[in-house]
């Protein structure tokens, strides 16, 4: 079945003709009008689109023309500016926002023959651990505990987990500002991939916390997710924060293994309350590392503590400065008022969801005057720190393994009173971002109820190659062949 | 003697600080592509940028940079290698992004100075505290529609230099003479074209009173004033309002206000309470500015003479007053103009010319030195003319009226009119005997001792000369035959 092949397979199957553009462009679209009323991953379908691209891509193959992604039908979440598709960042504000211009992401991606099955679901603004805050209805994890509650796929990338999950797309793009490539990939059983900050441009991406946001790829295997790197990241002189340095060939580096590598565990990522578990799965993680013929080091970082706390600093002040061209004047959602401020409150007020106000007051409050050097400055000095810890730990080990998540994936509508628990779920995908360096997470295992659990790798800063070859020995060791409750009954 | 405000109780020292927003001139805006061109069409020259899209960024035009680096290096102010944008959050219609970009912890540009010459001849240093680039902001239209505002973003994002002096002016003239100095550094610079009629040069004012030997009292902003004229009538009028409330008994509040020039007063328009809370913090979007200090040598060198630096070299090398050199180097294209002229003849007598007939020319055709109707290069044939003594200076002021009306050369002027000099004495003779025996009663009268006729005798006799004749000749051919 087309929708079983991974990524670098259908690649490989259009290249062989086993099968042609056009049909596995179909059978993801069928997967997408079969499943996503249920799942909901997807907050707008372009089917029409997808197929002119898949057609033009059978031509080109014809043709023999090769290119990495061509024929090849990813979702593309809902925060990336596509051309002539709407694009809501999961918000009322934008929901009728057609923007002119394509993201340098989805350019790149569709420069490199790639077909665009959609708009993938996600918390509004990229805010949100669990797709719940989306205007467009929350998110369902293709996944289901035992005692068969509708779950999160998690957030905010929770509709490219899910679409990929599912296979409904072979894989995604995605964003991750404080773990929401990671968490979602670990809750349905995929892998995802942060970059280094500064790797893809954020050009055309809807910002959230413009020092955090990092566009990655979410995919089903290692390999895929290096593979559709390579087509993501490049310097783009349209971003000053992108980096201008050449991209190496991820791809190759899944296959270098582990041998002689060193590999750190923060002590600091171990606390009293870890589930049993997770504990037990991390350090299988490790065996399976040194089995392969690296070392494991303990490491220390010693401001982890402090990482949650920084990050709900920073990124709500940078979203509520990010946010406030929301206001109705040039695009988007307007709701009229009688003068310029009641429009702008009106508009705010019926645009943004909880969790986005929630945010944007947050923000406001820790830049205020009188407020700014306790909160917004003191943070950025912690900031500092936690990156001089990852510096000083990369000085004894090439890259470090912890869980990616705190728990499996949770129920709808749990956690939603309390959002500093909600908020935990980011505790260990935080420092990356704080620190702006590589993490990859890997499903290694299921927990007691079937639900998958993630690994996470991290690396030294544009060493995502390191990141890919310890990535790929996990995935090897683990094999991770599960499917998830809703591809369980689907016939092979 | 310094300005003061004469109050009920004594005299009240006036301390001014001026914020000059300039208008940096660059082809495109200071973090998009787009245009600046000034008068184009609304919203004709907007980005999705700089009207603040979805995922758009900002990229910093290294132009304006440059410009903004000239600018501090032509004010002799400390260029700093390292600095930063930030954001400064604000709800407005015309303010897209809803935060403006500028550098306020950290500008490119330090502690410069500069210096003004004040109409007694003396002179003055003004601290420049700091210079540092912005954005500027779209334009509202109110009067387009009876309920509605307009929006034109094709200034939203155009980089401006804010230029902030220390609060060292003492009177209005002190600020205008600081004002159109600034506009004269910034046009010799190439920087700002510095006109405040299109709004590319606009100042903010900072005026309190206080007694003489007195720390500074609080003061008001007055904002966004556009000409030097109304920058001194703010002054003068927000001065004398807060003597008035001091005087009486109250105090001036720290706060915002507007200049009505029509009125002549300045009015509230909010209140320190009212301030806003800007929410300051660095512009994530990006990277510190770093400059490399070979870039900046590179400017340096490429910099032009400066005002004050031509001026001390006309004093120097040409011999001119200071006021002259002030009055010359005002403008770089009359400086330039006036070194055409002077080149290798009479400074002094190119300058003269420069400041009499050729600036009363100016004026009386409305012309500006860029189109005006007698060249440089005309102007010193015609200065040739009179050195050469082909013409006399008298002829030479009919001779240059003739240039601005045909813009004929000197030369064939001279040659067409038949104004050459006359030096032949044996006509100069003749002219003297006629003059003479036509007016008896005055030679009798001069023989009596009246010898302030000599002047009338000479007047004469270059009437009947037709003004060509050779003064000095005249003159002595007078004295030889009076003396006789």
């Amino acid at each position: 079945m087309l929708n079983d092949l991974s990524l670098v397979e259908a690649r490989d199957g259009l290249r062989r003709r086993d099968f042609t553009a056009i049909e596995l462009t179909d059978a993801h679209l069928a997967a997408v009008a079969a499943l996503n009323p249920r799942l909901n991953a997807f907050i707008t379908v372009s089917a029409k689109a997808a197929r002119a691209q898949a057609a033009e891509a059978d031509a080109r193959l014809a043709a023999g023309e090769d290119r990495p992604l061509l024929g090849l039908p990813l979702a593309i979440k809902d925060l990336f500016c596509t051309e002539g598709v709407r694009t809501t960042a999961g918000s009322r504000i934008l929901e009728p926002f057609v923007p002119a211009y394509e993201s340098t992401v989805t350019a790149n991606l569709l420069r490199d023959g790639a077909v665009f099955l959609g708009k993938a679901n996600l918390d509004e603004f990229a805010m949100g651990s669990s797709n719940m805050t989306s205007a467009f209805g929350p998110v369902q994890n293709p996944w289901t505990r035992a005692d068969g509650a509708a779950l999160v796929p998690g957030g905010s990338s929770g509709g490219s987990c899910a679409a990929v999950a599912a296979r409904m797309a072979l894989g995604a793009t995605a964003t991750d500002t404080g773990g929401s490539i990671r968490q979602p990939a670990s809750f349905c059983g995929i892998v995802g991939m942060k970059p280094t900050y500064g790797r893809c441009s954020r050009w055309g991406i809807v910002a959230f916390a413009s020092s955090l946001d990092q566009a990655g790829p979410v995919a089903r295997t290692v390999e895929d997710c290096a593979v559709l790197l390579g087509s993501m990241a490049r310097f783009d002189p349209k971003d000053s924060t992108s980096a201008d340095r050449p991209v190496p060939d991820f791809a190759a580096a899944c296959r270098r293994g582990v041998q002689g590598l060193r590999i750190g565990v923060p002590r600091e990522y171990r606390n009293d309350n870890m589930p049993a578990e997770i504990e037990a799965l991390w350090q299988q993680g490790l065996a399976w590392l040194r089995d392969a013929g690296a070392e494991i080091v303990d490491v220390s970082l010693p401001h982890t503590k402090y990482g949650l706390a920084t990050y709900y600093i920073v990124a709500p002040a940078e979203a509520s400065s990010n946010l406030a061209r929301y206001d109705g004047v040039r695009f988007g959602r307007r709701v009229d008022g009688n003068d310029l401020l009641e429009m702008y409150e009106r508009t705010r007020a019926e645009g943004f969801g909880a969790e986005v106000r929630r945010r944007i007051m947050i923000g406001t409050y820790v830049l205020s005057a009188g407020y700014y050097d306790a909160y917004y400055l003191r943070a950025q000095k912690v900031r500092a720190l936690i990156l001089r810890d990852f510096t000083d730990a990369y000085a004894q080990v090439d890259a470090l393994l912890t869980p990616t998540t705190p728990s499996a994936a949770f129920a709808q509508g749990e956690k939603m009173d309390d959002p500093v628990a909600m908020y935990l779920n980011d505790i260990f995908t935080v420092p990356a971002n704080m620190a702006g360096v590589p993490g990859l997470s890997v499903p290694a295992g299921l927990n007691g109820q079937g639900l998958p659990l993630g690994l996470q790798v991290l690396g030294r800063p544009f060493d995502e190659e390191t990141v890919f070859a310890v990535g790929a020995v996990l995935e090897r060791a683990a094999a991770f062949h599960h499917l998830p409750a809703i591809r369980a009954g689907v016939p092979a | 003697m310094s300005y003061v405000i004469e109050g009920r109780d004594g005299p009240w020292e006036l301390v001014i600080g001026l914020e000059v927003h300039a208008q940096v001139i660059s082809k495109s805006k200071l973090f998009s592509g787009a245009a600046t061109e000034f008068g184009a069409e609304p919203n004709t020259q907007v980005s999705f940028v700089d009207a603040a899209f979805p995922g758009m960024l900002p990229v910093i035009n290294q132009e304006c940079v440059a410009q903004a680096v000239r600018t501090g290096l032509g004010l002799g102010a400390q260029i700093n290698l390292v600095s930063r944008f930030d954001r400064k959050n604000y709800f407005y219609a015309d303010l897209p992004a809803g935060y403006q970009i500028s550098q306020y912890a950290h500008p490119v540009v330090g502690a410069g100075s500069v210096e003004v010459e004040l109409a007694d001849g003396s002179t003055k240093r003004i601290g420049v505290t700091r210079l540092h680039l912005e954005q500027d902001a779209g334009k509202s239209l109110h009067d387009q529609h009876p309920t509605k505002s307009y929006i034109d973003l094709n200034r939203s994002g155009v980089a401006l230099m804010e230029i902030v002096s220390e609060p060292d002016l003492r009177s209005p003239e002190e600020a205008g003479a600081y004002l159109r100095k600034m506009r004269t550094i910034l046009r010799y610079l190439g920087t700002c074209d510095g006109n405040m009629e299109e709004g590319s040069m606009r100042a903010d004012v900072n005026v309190s009173v206080r007694r003489h030997g007195e720390p500074f009292r609080t003061r008001c902003e007055v904002k966004n004033v556009n000409s030097v004229r109304f920058v001194m009538q703010a002054i003068e009028a927000e001065a004398a309002r807060q003597v008035e409330v001091w005087e009486s008994g109250g105090t001036v509040e720290q706060e915002t206000r507007l200049f009505d020039p029509s009125r002549g007063e300045t009015r509230s328009l909010r209140s320190k309470e009212d301030a806003h809370d800007y929410r300051y913090f660095p512009d994530p979007d990006l990277l510190p500015l770093v400059l490399d200090e070979a870039w900046v040598a590179g400017l340096r060198a490429g910099l032009p003479e400066l005002p004050d630096a031509k001026r001390a070299r006309f004093v120097v090398e040409h011999g001119l007053s200071p006021y002259d050199a002030a009055v010359l180097v005002a403008d770089q294209e009359t400086a330039a103009f006036y070194e055409t002229v002077a080149a290798g003849r009479d400074a002094k007598l190119a300058a003269n010319w420069m400041m009499g007939d050729f600036f009363a020319a100016l004026n009386r055709t409305g012309r500006s030195i860029g189109d005006s109707p007698v060249s440089a290069a005309a102007l010193g044939q015609l200065l040739d003319l009179l050195a050469d003594r082909t013409i006399n200076g008298r002829i030479a002021k009919e001779v240059f009226e003739a240039m601005v009306d045909t813009g004929e050369a000197p030369g064939s002027i001279v040659e067409s009119k038949g104004l050459r000099q006359v030096t032949d004495t044996g006509a100069i003779d003749q002219a003297v005997d006629a003059v003479l025996t036509a007016n008896p009663d005055k030679l009798a009268e001069y023989r009596g001792g009246k010898d302030k006729l000599f002047g009338f005798f000479v007047g004469q006799v270059m009437k009947a000369m037709a003004g060509k004749g050779n003064p000095a000749l005249v003159n002595e051919a007078l004295k030889q035959r009076l003396s006789a």
